[in-house]
């Protein structure tokens, strides 16, 4: 049961890194951006090829954080030209094609077969409910700095910035600002926070294949945000947790309800976490944490 | 027409959101330290005249000069260093933002916080409040907010996009009032408005449009007087 908890606290963190990059684009900035998980992919096969090509770990989950944060670059040169709802078309065109890629370039993913015994972080430590506990030790202190540095920033003269676009960006321009250029930034730096939690997705599971990477995982970090609240940073961590918890909890119905089989069981799953999403939306529409106008 | 140099001058305007041009070839001119209020009824292009000059409008030609220099080809961002304040129309201030705080997001002022007094001293109102989110303020504050911030960087010409909209009846008198104190500031001002008789009463000239064109033009008092012109904008408030 220890291992178990443990297990789910470590994906429930890596998916808070993931939450908290898309707080800062949309919670922020306004950016509806549905490809995230392109950029989660970036970072854990980046990470996971250049560890298995010896690169040591520390260096592999900075480049996977930095490729998946450039990766955003083009596109949000491209894309912000756009509105908003093509803009996400965009992202979520973009995530696919990424996973394409990864599936149809053998010579370096290894394409649907993907990436297998990708190295361990704490590989050194030989019993492994201690190595899990190192992982988790330090994917919380990269959560935390990674909460202090997003509570820093959006406090800053970029974060006024940002939360300005988000509520009217015409009137950013008119003010002297360039809204493009804070939005590439921003898509850069979330970008970049996906990327981190690819790299610890990869070298926790330690095997990864492009069908890990599809959109549902994007729209589990949108549900995330929107049940703890967009725009607000303790959101995106209350929300994923409870996500989280809604979604190893629902494992338990099949106690209560034994006659489901495990196809349905993945159904019940989710139309759990879809009834859940519309309740919220109707009854609770600022989230658990509250309204980001009312910070 | 007065002495006065020109701040702003527009010829053979037009353009549009869409293949369909809203604005047919505006021609108009604002003096310096003057108020010009642009007329009309809905659909006649005031708004968009004012997305134009601000440089948020999709598709323009013609020539859009500020103080001698055509900004037609400057991107909106830059606008605001030729001497450009715009108070949007709707949402025009930063709901998430304090008071304070929508006065810091302004680019380019120099000794900002000297600056920030100056606007709580001109609106004191807004200075007993300064830690107060924008979101929580009533018209009229929002208002005086927006003005502030568009003011933040000395603007020498206001472009002011129906700024007795979100108003309360109540409060619309004392908008009119600060625009009227715009000049004593060295502003010359644009206020596109549907409030056209109270607004004509606080300008040196109006401008009517209809159909994207200047239907009449003339010094405000004038106008003011002019059958004609309140069949422009008749049926409208004021």
């Amino acid at each position: 049961m220890e291992a178990y908890l443990v297990a789910i606290a470590i994906v429930a963190l890596i998916y808070v890194l993931l939450a908290l990059g898309l707080t800062l684009q949309y919670g922020f900035t306004g950016l509806i951006n549905f490809g995230h998980v392109g950029f989660f992919a970036i970072g854990a096969y980046t990470s996971a090829i250049l560890a298995m090509n010896g690169l040591p770990l520390v260096l592999s989950f900075a480049a996977g954080t930095i490729v998946a944060g450039l990766a955003a670059w083009p596109i949000g040169l491209i894309a912000l030209r756009l509105r908003d709802d093509y803009f996400a078309i965009v992202t979520l065109g973009f995530s696919e094609t990424v996973r394409l890629v990864i599936t149809s370039e053998k010579w370096l993913t290894n394409g649907v077969q993907g990436i297998p015994a990708i190295p361990r972080m704490f590989a050194g430590i030989s019993v492994g409910s201690l190595a899990s506990f190192a992982v988790l030790a330090v994917l919380l202190v990269v959560t935390i700095v990674a909460i202090l540095g997003m509570g820093r920033i959006v406090k800053s003269p970029f974060g006024r910035i940002i939360e300005a676009i988000r509520d009217n960006e015409d009137a950013v321009k008119a003010l002297g600002k360039d809204p493009a250029r804070f939005k590439v930034q921003v898509l850069i730096l979330g970008s970049g926070l996906a990327g981190l939690a690819g790299a610890f997705y990869a070298h926790y599971i330690t095997y990864i294949v492009p069908d890990q990477f599809i959109p549902l995982v994007t729209f589990y970090v949108w549900m995330a945000i929107i049940i703890g609240g967009v725009g607000r940073v303790s959101g995106a961590v209350v929300g994923t947790v409870l996500l989280m918890v809604l979604l190893e909890g629902s494992r338990f119905i099949r106690d209560v309800m034994p006659f489901i089989s495990d196809v349905e069981m993945a159904s019940v799953r989710l139309g759990v976490i879809g009834l859940l999403l519309i309740l919220f939306t109707i009854y609770r529409p600022q989230g658990l944490m509250g309204d980001f106008t009312r910070r | 027409m007065s002495d006065a140099k020109p701040v702003l001058e527009i010829r053979n305007l037009r353009g549009g959101y869409g293949e369909v041009d809203i604005l047919n070839g505006i021609d108009l001119v604002l003096r310096e330290k003057e108020i010009l209020t642009v007329a009309g009824t809905n659909g006649a292009g005031k708004s968009t005249l004012a997305k134009a000059i601000v440089g948020l409008l999709p598709r323009v030609t013609g020539e859009i000069r500020v103080d001698g220099q055509d900004i037609l080809a400057v991107p909106t961002y830059r606008r605001m260093a030729h001497g450009i304040g715009y108070v949007p129309q709707v949402s025009n201030v930063f709901a998430a933002l304090s008071i304070t705080e929508n006065l810091q997001v302004v680019a380019g002022v120099p000794d900002r916080k000297r600056r920030i007094e100056e606007m709580f001293a001109l609106f004191p109102l807004l200075g007993e409040r300064r830690r107060a989110r924008a979101g929580s303020l009533s018209g009229g504050e929002r208002q005086q907010l927006a003005f502030a911030r568009a003011l933040m960087s000395r603007p020498t010409l206001m472009v002011l996009d129906e700024p007795t909209a979100a108003l309360a009846p109540a409060k619309v008198a004392e908008a009119f009032a600060l625009i009227a104190r715009l000049p004593s500031l060295g502003v010359s001002t644009l206020i596109v408005e549907q409030r056209a008789r109270q607004s004509l009463a606080i300008s040196d000239w109006g401008s009517i449009l209809d159909g994207g064109k200047v239907a009449l033009e003339g010094a405000a008092d004038v106008l003011l007087a002019d059958p004609r012109a309140a069949a422009l904008y008749l049926g409208q408030a004021g």
